[in-house]
Protein backbone atom coordinates (compact mmCIF):
# COMPACT_ATOMS: atom_id res chain seq x y z
CA UNK A 1 0.00 0.00 0.00
CA UNK A 2 2.75 2.30 1.00
CA UNK A 3 4.31 2.12 -2.66
CA UNK A 4 0.92 2.48 -3.90
CA UNK A 5 0.55 5.80 -2.45
CA UNK A 6 4.18 6.68 -2.93
CA UNK A 7 3.76 6.21 -7.01
CA UNK A 8 0.33 7.58 -7.18
CA UNK A 9 1.38 10.49 -5.36
CA UNK A 10 4.04 10.61 -8.33
CA UNK A 11 1.90 10.16 -10.79
CA UNK A 12 -0.13 13.42 -9.79
CA UNK A 13 2.79 15.67 -8.70
CA UNK A 14 3.89 15.10 -12.46
CA UNK A 15 0.38 15.77 -14.35
CA UNK A 16 0.02 18.64 -12.09
CA UNK A 17 3.25 20.39 -12.60
CA UNK A 18 3.32 19.97 -16.44
CA UNK A 19 0.04 21.34 -16.65
CA UNK A 20 1.59 24.19 -14.09
CA UNK A 21 4.61 24.72 -15.88
CA UNK A 22 2.33 25.17 -19.20
CA UNK A 23 0.04 27.21 -17.93
CA UNK A 24 2.81 29.27 -16.07
CA UNK A 25 5.22 29.52 -18.97
CA UNK A 26 2.10 30.85 -21.23
CA UNK A 27 1.07 33.39 -18.63
CA UNK A 28 4.32 34.76 -18.13
CA UNK A 29 5.16 35.24 -22.11
CA UNK A 30 2.12 36.77 -22.45
CA UNK A 31 3.38 39.60 -19.82
CA UNK A 32 7.04 39.73 -21.24
CA UNK A 33 10.54 40.22 -19.77
CA UNK A 34 10.16 41.14 -16.07
CA UNK A 35 13.24 43.08 -15.94
CA UNK A 36 11.68 45.50 -18.48
CA UNK A 37 8.59 45.57 -17.07
CA UNK A 38 9.98 46.71 -13.30
CA UNK A 39 12.41 48.94 -15.09
CA UNK A 40 9.28 51.06 -16.77
CA UNK A 41 6.06 50.45 -14.11
CA UNK A 42 8.17 49.10 -10.75
CA UNK A 43 7.22 45.89 -8.35
CA UNK A 44 3.60 46.91 -8.08
CA UNK A 45 3.15 47.29 -11.96
CA UNK A 46 4.80 43.45 -11.88
CA UNK A 47 2.68 42.23 -9.95
CA UNK A 48 -0.49 43.75 -11.53
CA UNK A 49 0.50 42.68 -14.30
CA UNK A 50 1.04 38.99 -13.41
CA UNK A 51 -1.80 38.54 -11.29
CA UNK A 52 -4.35 39.69 -14.15
CA UNK A 53 -3.55 36.83 -15.80
CA UNK A 54 -5.97 34.32 -16.15
CA UNK A 55 -3.31 31.16 -16.74
CA UNK A 56 -1.29 32.25 -13.98
CA UNK A 57 -3.67 31.66 -11.40
CA UNK A 58 -4.76 28.61 -13.02
CA UNK A 59 -0.72 27.57 -13.37
CA UNK A 60 -0.55 28.28 -9.73
CA UNK A 61 -3.40 26.32 -9.01
CA UNK A 62 -1.83 23.21 -10.60
CA UNK A 63 1.35 23.92 -8.90
CA UNK A 64 -0.52 24.10 -5.84
CA UNK A 65 -2.12 20.66 -6.29
CA UNK A 66 1.75 19.37 -7.08
CA UNK A 67 3.07 21.03 -3.57
CA UNK A 68 0.68 19.12 -1.80
CA UNK A 69 0.66 16.15 -3.61
CA UNK A 70 4.54 16.00 -3.16
CA UNK A 71 4.27 16.43 0.36
CA UNK A 72 2.20 13.76 0.54
CA UNK A 73 4.58 11.44 -1.56
CA UNK A 74 7.03 12.65 1.03
CA UNK A 75 5.14 11.62 4.06
CA UNK A 76 4.81 8.02 2.27
CA UNK A 77 8.07 7.34 0.20
CA UNK A 78 11.92 8.30 0.63
CA UNK A 79 13.01 12.06 -0.99
CA UNK A 80 15.60 9.82 -3.21
CA UNK A 81 12.34 8.48 -4.58
CA UNK A 82 10.07 11.05 -4.86
CA UNK A 83 11.83 14.28 -5.98
CA UNK A 84 14.19 12.73 -8.59
CA UNK A 85 11.19 10.06 -10.09
CA UNK A 86 8.47 13.40 -10.44
CA UNK A 87 11.21 15.29 -11.69
CA UNK A 88 12.75 13.07 -14.43
CA UNK A 89 9.46 12.13 -15.89
CA UNK A 90 8.37 15.80 -15.44
CA UNK A 91 11.48 17.08 -17.68
CA UNK A 92 10.37 14.50 -20.45
CA UNK A 93 6.05 15.19 -20.31
CA UNK A 94 7.32 19.19 -20.35
CA UNK A 95 9.11 18.33 -23.39
CA UNK A 96 6.33 17.21 -25.01
CA UNK A 97 3.80 19.33 -23.67
CA UNK A 98 6.04 22.67 -24.54
CA UNK A 99 6.19 21.29 -28.16
CA UNK A 100 2.21 20.30 -28.11
CA UNK A 101 0.75 23.60 -26.08
CA UNK A 102 3.01 25.88 -26.53
CA UNK A 103 4.59 25.91 -29.81
CA UNK A 104 7.78 25.92 -29.04
CA UNK A 105 10.59 24.00 -30.72
CA UNK A 106 11.74 21.19 -29.22
CA UNK A 107 14.63 20.11 -31.66
CA UNK A 108 16.88 16.89 -31.51
CA UNK A 109 19.03 19.27 -29.26
CA UNK A 110 16.19 20.22 -26.66
CA UNK A 111 14.60 16.65 -26.79
CA UNK A 112 18.13 15.24 -26.20
CA UNK A 113 18.84 17.55 -23.71
CA UNK A 114 15.31 16.50 -21.50
CA UNK A 115 16.25 12.65 -21.80
CA UNK A 116 20.01 13.08 -20.69
CA UNK A 117 18.84 15.13 -17.65
CA UNK A 118 15.61 12.93 -16.90
CA UNK A 119 18.08 9.83 -16.73
CA UNK A 120 20.90 11.44 -14.90
CA UNK A 121 18.04 12.51 -12.43
CA UNK A 122 16.86 9.19 -12.21
CA UNK A 123 20.19 7.57 -11.72
CA UNK A 124 20.64 10.11 -8.75
CA UNK A 125 18.10 8.17 -6.67
CA UNK A 126 20.01 5.40 -6.81
CA UNK B 1 22.56 36.19 -22.23
CA UNK B 2 23.41 38.52 -20.12
CA UNK B 3 25.14 37.92 -16.20
CA UNK B 4 22.06 39.02 -14.49
CA UNK B 5 20.15 36.14 -16.48
CA UNK B 6 22.68 33.43 -15.38
CA UNK B 7 22.13 34.16 -11.86
CA UNK B 8 18.03 34.20 -11.98
CA UNK B 9 18.94 30.73 -13.54
CA UNK B 10 21.40 29.99 -10.96
CA UNK B 11 18.63 30.62 -8.37
CA UNK B 12 16.15 28.42 -9.64
CA UNK B 13 18.43 25.85 -9.11
CA UNK B 14 19.86 26.66 -5.60
CA UNK B 15 16.08 27.50 -4.46
CA UNK B 16 14.40 24.30 -5.62
CA UNK B 17 17.17 22.02 -4.49
CA UNK B 18 17.27 23.43 -0.98
CA UNK B 19 13.82 24.11 -0.24
CA UNK B 20 13.05 20.45 -1.55
CA UNK B 21 15.71 19.65 0.86
CA UNK B 22 14.12 21.65 4.10
CA UNK B 23 10.50 20.45 3.05
CA UNK B 24 11.58 16.47 3.22
CA UNK B 25 13.68 16.77 6.19
CA UNK B 26 10.25 18.39 7.96
CA UNK B 27 8.05 16.00 6.70
CA UNK B 28 10.32 13.21 7.80
CA UNK B 29 9.65 15.03 11.54
CA UNK B 30 5.70 14.80 10.90
CA UNK B 31 5.49 11.27 9.30
CA UNK B 32 3.69 9.48 7.03
CA UNK B 33 -0.21 11.36 6.58
CA UNK B 34 -2.77 8.83 5.52
CA UNK B 35 -5.97 9.78 3.25
CA UNK B 36 -8.14 10.15 6.24
CA UNK B 37 -5.58 12.50 8.20
CA UNK B 38 -5.19 15.20 4.62
CA UNK B 39 -5.82 17.90 7.29
CA UNK B 40 -2.08 17.68 8.61
CA UNK B 41 -1.00 18.21 5.34
CA UNK B 42 -2.52 22.12 5.76
CA UNK B 43 -0.77 21.92 9.48
CA UNK B 44 1.96 20.83 8.20
CA UNK B 45 3.37 24.32 7.49
CA UNK B 46 3.52 25.35 10.85
CA UNK B 47 6.36 22.80 11.30
CA UNK B 48 10.14 25.48 10.65
CA UNK B 49 11.59 23.33 8.72
CA UNK B 50 8.39 23.02 6.37
CA UNK B 51 8.05 26.46 6.90
CA UNK B 52 11.78 27.50 6.24
CA UNK B 53 11.41 25.09 2.59
CA UNK B 54 8.13 26.97 1.51
CA UNK B 55 10.19 30.49 1.98
CA UNK B 56 12.89 29.07 -0.36
CA UNK B 57 10.36 27.68 -2.73
CA UNK B 58 9.14 31.24 -3.10
CA UNK B 59 12.20 32.80 -3.58
CA UNK B 60 12.59 29.76 -6.47
CA UNK B 61 9.34 30.58 -7.78
CA UNK B 62 10.15 33.65 -8.23
CA UNK B 63 13.07 33.03 -9.93
CA UNK B 64 11.23 30.40 -12.10
CA UNK B 65 8.89 33.19 -13.21
CA UNK B 66 11.20 35.51 -14.15
CA UNK B 67 13.26 33.37 -15.84
CA UNK B 68 9.87 31.77 -17.87
CA UNK B 69 9.08 35.56 -19.06
CA UNK B 70 12.17 35.74 -21.09
CA UNK B 71 13.00 31.88 -22.01
CA UNK B 72 11.48 28.87 -23.29
CA UNK B 73 10.17 26.06 -20.88
CA UNK B 74 12.12 23.61 -22.47
CA UNK B 75 15.58 25.84 -21.92
CA UNK B 76 14.86 26.85 -18.36
CA UNK B 77 13.96 23.23 -16.74
CA UNK B 78 17.20 21.63 -18.37
CA UNK B 79 19.25 24.68 -17.34
CA UNK B 80 17.94 24.79 -13.85
CA UNK B 81 18.42 20.81 -13.10
CA UNK B 82 22.14 21.99 -12.24
CA UNK B 83 20.77 22.20 -8.55
CA UNK B 84 20.82 18.63 -8.38
CA UNK B 85 24.29 18.33 -9.46
CA UNK B 86 25.20 21.59 -6.88
CA UNK B 87 23.48 19.47 -3.63
CA UNK B 88 25.05 15.89 -4.72
CA UNK B 89 28.86 17.90 -5.07
CA UNK B 90 28.04 19.99 -1.71
CA UNK B 91 27.29 16.36 0.22
CA UNK B 92 30.27 14.75 -1.17
CA UNK B 93 33.18 17.48 -0.91
CA UNK B 94 31.02 19.27 2.22
CA UNK B 95 29.54 16.46 4.15
CA UNK B 96 32.22 14.06 3.02
CA UNK B 97 29.38 11.78 2.07
CA UNK B 98 29.94 8.52 -0.39
CA UNK B 99 28.73 8.90 -3.80
CA UNK B 100 27.97 5.66 -5.58
CA UNK B 101 29.41 5.23 -9.20
CA UNK B 102 25.55 5.60 -10.62
CA UNK B 103 25.10 9.11 -9.00
CA UNK B 104 28.36 10.09 -10.82
CA UNK B 105 27.29 9.11 -14.07
CA UNK B 106 23.76 10.95 -12.95
CA UNK B 107 25.75 14.05 -12.22
CA UNK B 108 27.73 13.31 -15.78
CA UNK B 109 24.38 13.09 -17.91
CA UNK B 110 22.36 16.33 -16.50
CA UNK B 111 25.60 18.21 -16.86
CA UNK B 112 25.64 16.77 -20.85
CA UNK B 113 22.05 18.00 -20.45
CA UNK B 114 22.54 20.93 -19.57
CA UNK B 115 25.50 21.22 -21.83
CA UNK B 116 23.22 20.53 -24.67
CA UNK B 117 20.30 23.38 -23.86
CA UNK B 118 22.70 26.09 -22.71
CA UNK B 119 24.75 26.29 -26.53
CA UNK B 120 21.35 26.59 -27.99
CA UNK B 121 19.05 29.97 -27.85
CA UNK B 122 17.21 30.54 -25.04
CA UNK B 123 14.03 31.80 -26.64
CA UNK B 124 12.88 30.29 -30.01
CA UNK B 125 10.03 31.82 -32.12
CA UNK B 126 6.99 30.11 -31.77
CA UNK B 127 5.43 27.64 -34.10
CA UNK B 128 2.42 28.63 -35.86
CA UNK B 129 0.07 26.09 -34.92
CA UNK B 130 2.63 23.02 -34.87
CA UNK B 131 3.52 23.68 -38.41
CA UNK B 132 6.94 25.63 -39.40
CA UNK B 133 7.62 28.06 -41.93
CA UNK B 134 9.56 26.17 -44.70
CA UNK B 135 12.68 28.58 -43.46
CA UNK B 136 12.63 27.67 -40.29
CA UNK B 137 13.24 23.95 -40.46
CA UNK B 138 16.70 24.35 -40.57
CA UNK B 139 16.59 26.25 -37.59
CA UNK B 140 14.97 23.77 -35.60
CA UNK B 141 17.34 21.07 -36.21
CA UNK B 142 19.73 23.09 -34.81
CA UNK B 143 17.47 24.05 -32.09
Amino acid sequence: MKQAYTWAAIGLIVLASTTGDVLLSHAMKKVGDVSELWKRHGLLGVLGRVLATPTFILGLLAMAVAFYSLLFGLSWGDLSLVVPASASLTFVANAFAARIFLHERVGRRRMMAALLVAGGVALMAI
Amino acid sequence: MTFRKYLVLAGVALFSSAGDSLLARGMKDLGSVSLHQLSNLILAILDPWVASGILLLLAFFASYMSALSWADLTYVLPASSLGYVLVALVARFGFHEAISPARWLGIALITAGVGFVAVGPSLTPARKHGKLAAGDVAQEAQS
